[in-house]
């Protein structure tokens, strides 16, 4: 089942809501307000909203500036241009600087679709996590997100947020104990654990149902916060389990699958399988189509989790 | 510009290119040669214009300062020790292990320094943020912004400047180190920058071309620029790179370089 709100909508939405108690929330896009909906943040608070044209350098260090005010800046655009695009200006204006700015980076992975390889970031996690202090999200639907938004704010220092921008698959309802940071077990299980993030979460589940059908338990855990991750939801997954599949819309490079094994090696060694991209530019296509050429299907997880079983 | 107040001004000037000579020399190497360029400009805005508070460096309505040449660190530390920002036994730490006074500005290090800069380009950006965050608030606070003329090769600089021209950013005033010499050679045989005038009125600025070691054409400028309203200002500082050191003034490699300490204590035992 589909969320009823896109999640960009809700980041909005939340965003108005926020800025209304306040006054210290600005927002900034690079030519992007209409993908990602915060015309409406524009309406309410028309000297708030700062679109800076097609400048992602500028767009980072205007927020830094703003936030070296005393502001409290959310800068936008697709995930590759908010990232890769001005790297330097976010590890040295931002992060280097120690400045609350957060950086929200839409589109991730294969939901770049059609516009391809260009704008298709496997990449922007891992270089993203490379950043001393830089925290790195990517909420699994809108629920999630607008519940870690106020946390998110409350933060003194810089986020990224990797967003889906439209209508996620729904794993949470409004009971959702969040906290960023905190890792949500979906599903307890005592053979392998599935550990997912984003789309791969509702993914993760399936894959989760598929391997009972065949007599194995599978754990689920959605680590939505990449960095700092939570370790002890690691090390307990692999004392239930004993083995660990990840599962991320995203290079293995660096990626969650990275930033779990660095875990599990130093802390609780196990068996453990990746699910994501390997050495690949993206391209056009379909999300299925693209989901199938870069081994992040349901089939690839179960496929996975037996490998990773079998290694025990 | 009153008779005593100018001479004030010369005063403060030759003595704070004496501090930053001994506060490199203790160090032994450094960004000499920006740092002699900036001085002038630095002395009129600190001991004549800036609505600053050493007592409480981080007041909302302050001025700000952003060295976007971050290199230039050392006249920045020179003003704000003399200023009593920091406590005077740091001057001889440039650089030292665990220093708060580094090559290049941080703003969690230094108490003053109001942005982080060093990698070029990047703190105009800043101050293009500060500007546009001060009008939101209504805050009277201005931006004060140095930018070198290597560093304008950089492409951010002129996404900042078109921003900054776009939205009408009065309350930034934007200084040009034109000392002409970049660390591989003279800037206009690598990469020229002239016209440079000519470019920075075409991104809308109010812009003015001084002698930037002239104290009394610095202090009209930035009154003519705060008086500019519905544009932000550039003001062209034509300057020598080491200026005012008999080591470093016109001389071709003084970027960065070595100060062997009988060197810089006859330098600055002329001052005294």
């Amino acid at each position: 089942m589909t969320d009823e709100k896109e999640v960009r909508q809700v980041m909005a939405a939340g965003l108005v809501e926020a800025a209304r108690k306040d006054d210290r929330i600005v927002v900034l896009d690079a030519d992007l307000m209409s993908c990602h909906s915060t015309k409406c943040f524009l309406e309410a608070f028309p000297e708030r909203f700062i679109n800076v044209g097609i400048a992602e350098a500028n767009l980072i260090g205007v927020a830094a500036g703003m936030a070296a005010f005393g502001k409290i800046p959310f800068a936008f655009s697709f995930a590759p241009f908010a990232t890769r695009r001005c790297y330097d200006q976010i590890f040295i204006s931002v992060a280097y600087s120690k400045l609350p700015v957060k950086i929200v980076g839409s589109d991730p992975g294969v939901m770049a679709e059609a516009n391809g390889g260009t704008h298709m970031p496997f990449e922007d996690m891992s270089i993203m996590r490379a950043i001393p202090k830089m925290v790195c999200f990517e909420p699994a639907d809108a629920t999630m997100l607008a519940k870690a938004l106020p946390q998110i704010i409350d933060y003194p220092g810089a986020v990224y947020i990797r967003m889906f921008r439209k209508k996620a698959e729904k794993i949470y309802d409004d009971g959702l104990d969040f906290k960023l940071g905190k890792a949500v077990t979906l599903r307890e299980g005592k053979d392998v654990t599935l550990v997912a993030s984003g789309i791969m979460v509702a993914r993760a589940l399936k894959a989760a149902d598929e391997l009972a059908a065949e007599g194995i338990s599978a754990r689920v855990v959605n680590i939505h916060t990449w960095k700092p991750i939570d370790e002890d939801a690691i090390v307990e997954s692999v004392k239930a389990t004993g083995a660990i599949v990840t599962c991320e819309n995203h290079s293995t490079y660096g990626g969650l699958g990275s930033a779990v094994a660095e875990v599990v090696v130093e802390k609780c060694p196990a068996p453990m399988e990746l699910i994501g991209v390997k050495n690949s530019f993206g391209e056009v296509g379909k999300e299925a189509y693209l989901s199938e050429k870069f081994g992040l299907t349901v089939a690839d997880i179960v496929a996975a989790a037996k490998k990773a079983i079998a290694r025990k | 510009m009153q008779k005593d107040k100018l001479l004030f001004l010369k005063d403060k000037a030759l003595k704070l290119r004496h501090d930053a000579i001994e506060i490199i020399g203790h160090f032994g190497v450094g960004h000499i040669g920006g740092t002699m360029s900036v001085m002038d400009a630095l002395t009129v805005i600190y001991y004549d214009k800036a609505n600053i508070d050493p007592k409480d460096p981080k007041k909302q309505d302050r001025d700000r300062v952003i060295m976007s040449k971050g290199h230039a660190g050392p006249a920045m530390y020179a003003v704000l020790g003399d200023l009593g920002y920091y406590p005077p036994e740091w001057k001889t730490t440039l650089n030292r292990n665990g220093t708060n006074l580094p090559s290049h500005c941080d703003m969690n290090k230094t108490p003053g320094i109001d942005m982080t800069a060093g990698s070029l380009g990047q703190g105009l950006s800043a101050a293009v943020g500060m500007a546009i965050a001060a009008k939101i608030d209504k805050n009277p606070a201005t931006i004060y912004c140095f930018i070198g003329d290597g560093e304008a090769q950089e492409g951010q600089i002129w996404e900042a400047s078109m921003l900054a021209g776009s939205r009408k950013l009065d309350n930034l005033i934007v200084f040009l180190d034109s000392n002409r010499m970049q660390l591989d050679g003279p800037v206009e045989s690598i990469n020229g920058l002239e016209p440079i005038v000519d470019k920075w009125k075409a991104f809308n600025f109010f812009v003015q071309d001084i002698d930037g070691h002239d104290l009394e054409a610095i202090s009209d400028a930035i009154d003519a620029a705060k008086a500019q309203k519905g544009k932000p200002s550039m003001i062209v500082l034509r300057t020598v790179k080491g200026k005012g050191a008999s080591f470093t003034e016109g001389v071709a490699n003084c970027h960065s370089m070595p100060i062997p300490e009988e060197v810089w204590r006859k330098e600055t035992g002329r001052y005294e």
